[in-house]
Formats: structure tokens, C-alpha cells, sequence
């Protein structure tokens, strides 16, 4: 049976030469990068490379580039960190509500600490309007925090226009660039952010590397304290082997920029179109010309998003769903809810991301699987049999 | 999230009794959709006994397995028995359910008591059936 694995934006698999090039670093080059020794320079060494090849992928300085674990812990990192070193400067953030829960929910905690919140809504599409944050500025806002592009939706947002306005009044900008580098071009000059998050293992690199560029001048407080590493930013021992993998994914992804949009970007609107040519009653959600060249996000009306999901499952094609049954709290995606999609429509929503290895018979096949999964499910459901009453009534 | 068991999944790769009864004894849809699922079971009663019972299903791997359980334990019983059985029987009979998918067979037993209620009602018998107390979905964190 084919394998079509179209859950790129929850993870990818590590490249090859990633793998390749973190097992020395088990091993024979074990060292702490802390030590003045050989072994120790020659695991600094690796490290301040990846940090190089990092910085390369988004034309920042080495040293602006700090290393975490996760995407997480650098959205925590920069909420956090940001607000509380330049709070004399005032206790007033910006966010859209489309952001993840990495950036959401530090902010909620900041909120109880005394920090006044505004949350932006952005458009049917999932756009922030860069207006609406000129609008929700006032003296007191010291950060802004707005991601590049939606790890759902998919939608990139205007983040150079929004860097023009916070830079002209001098406030901090945040951007969470987790699901976009990688897939698209990212420079921190264009964009005009003061702070922008990435995680390896969302291009090729390996789980549990991820950085923090934090513009050179920019004050932070250090979220995990105790340790020197990362020039006293953030204190325990560097995970050497996922970060040498970390930096290699970027060397990869750089050298490989303009070649992913211009071939993903066929196989998505290959397999939008196709779904919509024989699936009655679905809709996308995102904008449909500013996403992601990896990213379909469509609700099925009628039909609940877990069930399709399992079925896809038992033909070797793994997706995931906005569905709130997937969810452990059993709430369908803020993301979606955000943007205004009808609460009984998400629970029909299915996110394909594609990646580098997939090709035109994999969504040739997920065009051949897909529609019969969504056919019989409807002839199965209450809320289809309703509406097909009502329109033979009609 | 636990993963399914394997009598779930076959319940829901292959569900039982999947349909509508033209002119239905007994009619009851439950849930929402904006939850998640929505359940409704039809049944056909012959001589206080249930002769037949479909449903369909708008909902998750666990609603289908359980309206697929539920639909398989009350074919046969009285509407006594059938009164009896509890979202747990359902569970138990698929082999357990994930913690947060127990709510589905609460929806299963509300479907068939919902669908009893209906039969009464159309009998014009002072129905019996009490509902059971809303235990469904727990909104809190993400």
C-alpha cells in the first residue's frame, strides 16, 4: 500500500544528511561545549557553525541567534523575556488571535502579572490587517507579537508592513515564524522583527533544536536561568547532535529555498482543485494566493473530521483535523473559530501538508481515497440526510 | 489521546446497522454539532419487543463504534431490557473507550432513550423514559 504522509506541519522527517551529520556528536565528539579543552572546543565549534548556517537561513547576525528546544520554549522565551526586560518602557502587548498557544498563553500569564492585552482579530482569511495594530497601539505597548504564518490556515501575514509601523514608534516586534522557515524565504532585515522564533523539526532538521533570533541591542531576560550557555540567555548544556542537525537542516533549506515554493506550490493547488472538482460541499480556509506552498486546510460540511482522518489512516494517508473529537479538550481549532468558521464546519476540517518528498501520484492517490471517505461518511450522517431532504423539498 | 480498541475500530470501519426504517416505531437524534456528533436511531417495535434498529451519525471514531454497539445490543430485547442498557454496557461491550471519548456512549444511550421516548409518544403512552444527566463534554484547557 502507498504511504502519504501530508502531516508536514506537525513534523518532518529528518534529512538524511542531518542524521548524517549529528552522530559523531553521540559519540566520538561527545564534548560540553563549555569546556576549555578539545573536546569541549570542538563541540563549541559545531555549535557556533550551526549557529552561522542558522543565521544564514535568515539573514541575522551569528550572535543574534539563540538556541532552545522547541518552538515553544522560543515563543515563551520571547513573550516573556521581551515584556519583562522592557517593562519601564510600558505593560502593554499586541498579539492576533490567530497565534498558537506558545505565544497565547504566556501572554495570558503576563495578563495576570499586570500586563494590559490586546488581541487582534484578523479576516475571514486569517489576515491581520497591519491597521488594525497602528490602531491598537498606545503609549504604554512595548511589545507586538504577530506570526508569520499560520501553522493551520496557512496564512502569511503582512509582517514587513507591521515591522514598518513598530519600528517607526519604537516598540519591540515578536514574530513566530515557526511554520514558515523553511518553506518560504525569511530575512529578519525585510521583515523588520526584532525577534522571530523557528524549530528545526519543522524543515528537516531534528525534534528538540529550535532557536530565537533576538535582534543585536535588544534586552530579554533569560527564561531558564543557572548557566552561561548562549551568552547567559539561556542556561543549560547545548543538545549539541540536534543542533549541529538544527544547522544543517538551514544550510539544506537555504540552499534548497527557491526550488520548494516552485514545486510544492503546483501539488497544493493540484490537490485543492482536484478535491474541489469532486467533493460537493467543502470550502477552504486561509487566504487562497498568501499560504504556505505546503498547506491545504478544507472542511467537509456534514461530515466530522476525526472519522475522515481514521479512514484516510487505514489507506496509509495521515492528516490531521481541526475537529474538536481530536482534540483532548474537545474544542475545534481557535484558529478557525478565529477567523469565523462555522463551529460545525470545523469539526469537518482536514489539514494536508505536503513536503518535499511528496509527489504527483501521492495526491493522485488522496484524490482517488479521499472522496469516497467523505461520500460514505455523508451517507451516513443525520445532518446530510437532513439537508438532502430539505433541498429535494426545495 | 489512548488509541482505540480493536473492537472500536472494527465497529467503525464496519459499522452495524447503518440506515434509516422508513415509518420508524421510535425516532431520537441527540447531540450537536457544534460538539462533535450527533446521533440518530430509529427502531422498529413489534409486540413490546425491538425488532429492528438503524442509525446514522455525524461524529468521531468512538460515536460511530457506539451507535454501531448500541443499534447490535437492543435488536432483540423488550423495551423493558432495552430501557436498561447504560452508556457503560456500551462501553464495556466495545472493549473500553478512551477517557475522553466516554461521552460517545453516553450519546448512545441518550440516542435509544430518545428513541423509546419517541415510540411512547407516538403510542400515546405515558412515556417512562427518564434521560440520562448530561455528562457530555468537559469545555476547560486546551
Amino acid at each position: 500500500m502507498r504511504k502519504v504522509y501530508l502531516d508536514h506541519a506537525a513534523t518532518t522527517p529528518a534529512h538524511p544528511k542531518v542524521v548524517e551529520a549529528m552522530m559523531p556528536f553521540f559519540t566520538a565528539k561527545f564534548g560540553n561545549p563549555s569546556n576549555l579543552h578539545d573536546v569541549g572546543r570542538e563541540a563549541k565549534n559545531a555549535v557556533e557553525e550551526a549557529r552561522s548556517k542558522t543565521a544564514a537561513l535568515i539573514g541575522s547576525k551569528p550572535e543574534e541567534i539563540f538556541f532552545t528546544s522547541s518552538g515553544t520554549e522560543s515563543n515563551n522565551f520571547a513573550i516573556k523575556g521581551l515584556a519583562q526586560a522592557n517593562s519601564q518602557k510600558g505593560k502593554h502587548i499586541i498579539v492576533s488571535q490567530v497565534e498558537h498557544f506558545s505565544v497565547l498563553h504566556p501572554v495570558k500569564t503576563l495578563e495576570k502579572a499586570g500586563f494590559a492585552v490586546t488581541a487582534v482579530p484578523p479576516s475571514r482569511e486569517g489576515l491581520v490587517d497591519p491597521a488594525h495594530i497602528s490602531k491598537a497601539i498606545t503609549k504604554e505597548t512595548v511589545l507586538v507579537s504577530v506570526m508569520h504564518a499560520n501553522n493551520e490556515i496557512g496564512t502569511i501575514q503582512p509582517i514587513a508592513e507591521i515591522g514598518k509601523i513598530t519600528r517607526e514608534k519604537g516598540i519591540l516586534f515578536h514574530t513566530d515564524a515557526v511554520a514558515s522557515v523553511g518553506w518560504i524565504p525569511v530575512d529578519v532585515q525585510a521583515l523588520g522583527v526584532d525577534a522571530l522564533s523557528l524549530s528545526g523539526h519543522q524543515f528537516y532538521g531534528p525534534k528538540g533544536a529550535a532557536a530565537l533570533y533576538v535582534r543585536k541591542g535588544v534586552r530579554i531576560k533569560p527564561q531558564i536561568e543557572g548557566g552561561v550557555q548562549e551568552d547567559g540567555r539561556r542556561g543549560g548544556t547545548e543538545n549539541v547532535p540536534a543542533i549541529v542537525g538544527l544547522g544543517k537542516a538551514a544550510e539544506i533549506a537555504a540552499a534548497d529555498m527557491g526550488n520548494r515554493a516552485a514545486s510544492l506550490t503546483p501539488l497544493r493547488d493540484r490537490l485543492l482543485a482536484g478535491l474541489k472538482q469532486r467533493v460537493p460541499d467543502m470550502f477552504l480556509n486561509g487566504h487562497p494566493e498568501r499560504r504556505l506552498p505546503h498547506n491545504v486546510n478544507v472542511s467537509f460540511l456534514y461530515v466530522e473530521g476525526e472519522s475522515m482522518l481514521l479512514f484516510l489512516n487505514m489507506e496509509g494517508i495521515y492528516v490531521s483535523s481541526g475537529s474538536a473529537c481530536t482534540s483532548r479538550s474537545l474544542k475545534s481549532s481557535h484558529v478557525l473559530s478565529c477567523i469565523g468558521t462555522d463551529a460545525a464546519a470545523a469539526n469537518g476540517t482536514l489539514l494536508m501538508t505536503l513536503g518535499t518528498g511528496t509527489s504527483a501520484e501521492d495526491v493522485d492517490y488522496v484524490l482517488e481515497k479521499l472522496p469516497p471517505i467523505v461520500e460514505r461518511l455523508r451517507s451516513m450522517s443525520p445532518l446530510y440526510e437532513d439537508v438532502v431532504k430539505s433541498r429535494k423539498k426545495t | 489521546m489512548e488509541q482505540y480498541s480493536s473492537k472500536v475500530m472494527e465497529h467503525f470501519a464496519h459499522p452495524h446497522n447503518v440506515g434509516e426504517i422508513e415509518n420508524a416505531d421510535g425516532v431520537g437524534t441527540v447531540g450537536n454539532p457544534v460538539c462533535g456528533d450527533v446521533m440518530r436511531l430509529y427502531i422498529k417495535v413489534d409486540n413490546n419487543t425491538i425488532t429492528d434498529a438503524k442509525f446514522k451519525t455525524f461524529g468521531c471514531g468512538a460515536a460511530i463504534a457506539t451507535s454501531s454497539m448500541v443499534t447490535d445490543l437492543v435488536k432483540g430485547k423488550t423495551i423493558d431490557d432495552a430501557l436498561k442498557i447504560s452508556n457503560a454496557a456500551v462501553a464495556e461491550a466495545l472493549g473500553g473507550l478512551p477517557k475522553v471519548k466516554m461521552h460517545c456512549s453516553v450519546l448512545a444511550e441518550e440516542a435509544l432513550k430518545s428513541a423509546l421516548d419517541d415510540y411512547y409518544k407516538k403510542k400515546g403512552i405515558p412515556s417512562p423514559v427518564k434521560m440520562p444527566a448530561e455528562t457530555g463534554h468537559e469545555h476547560e484547557g486546551e
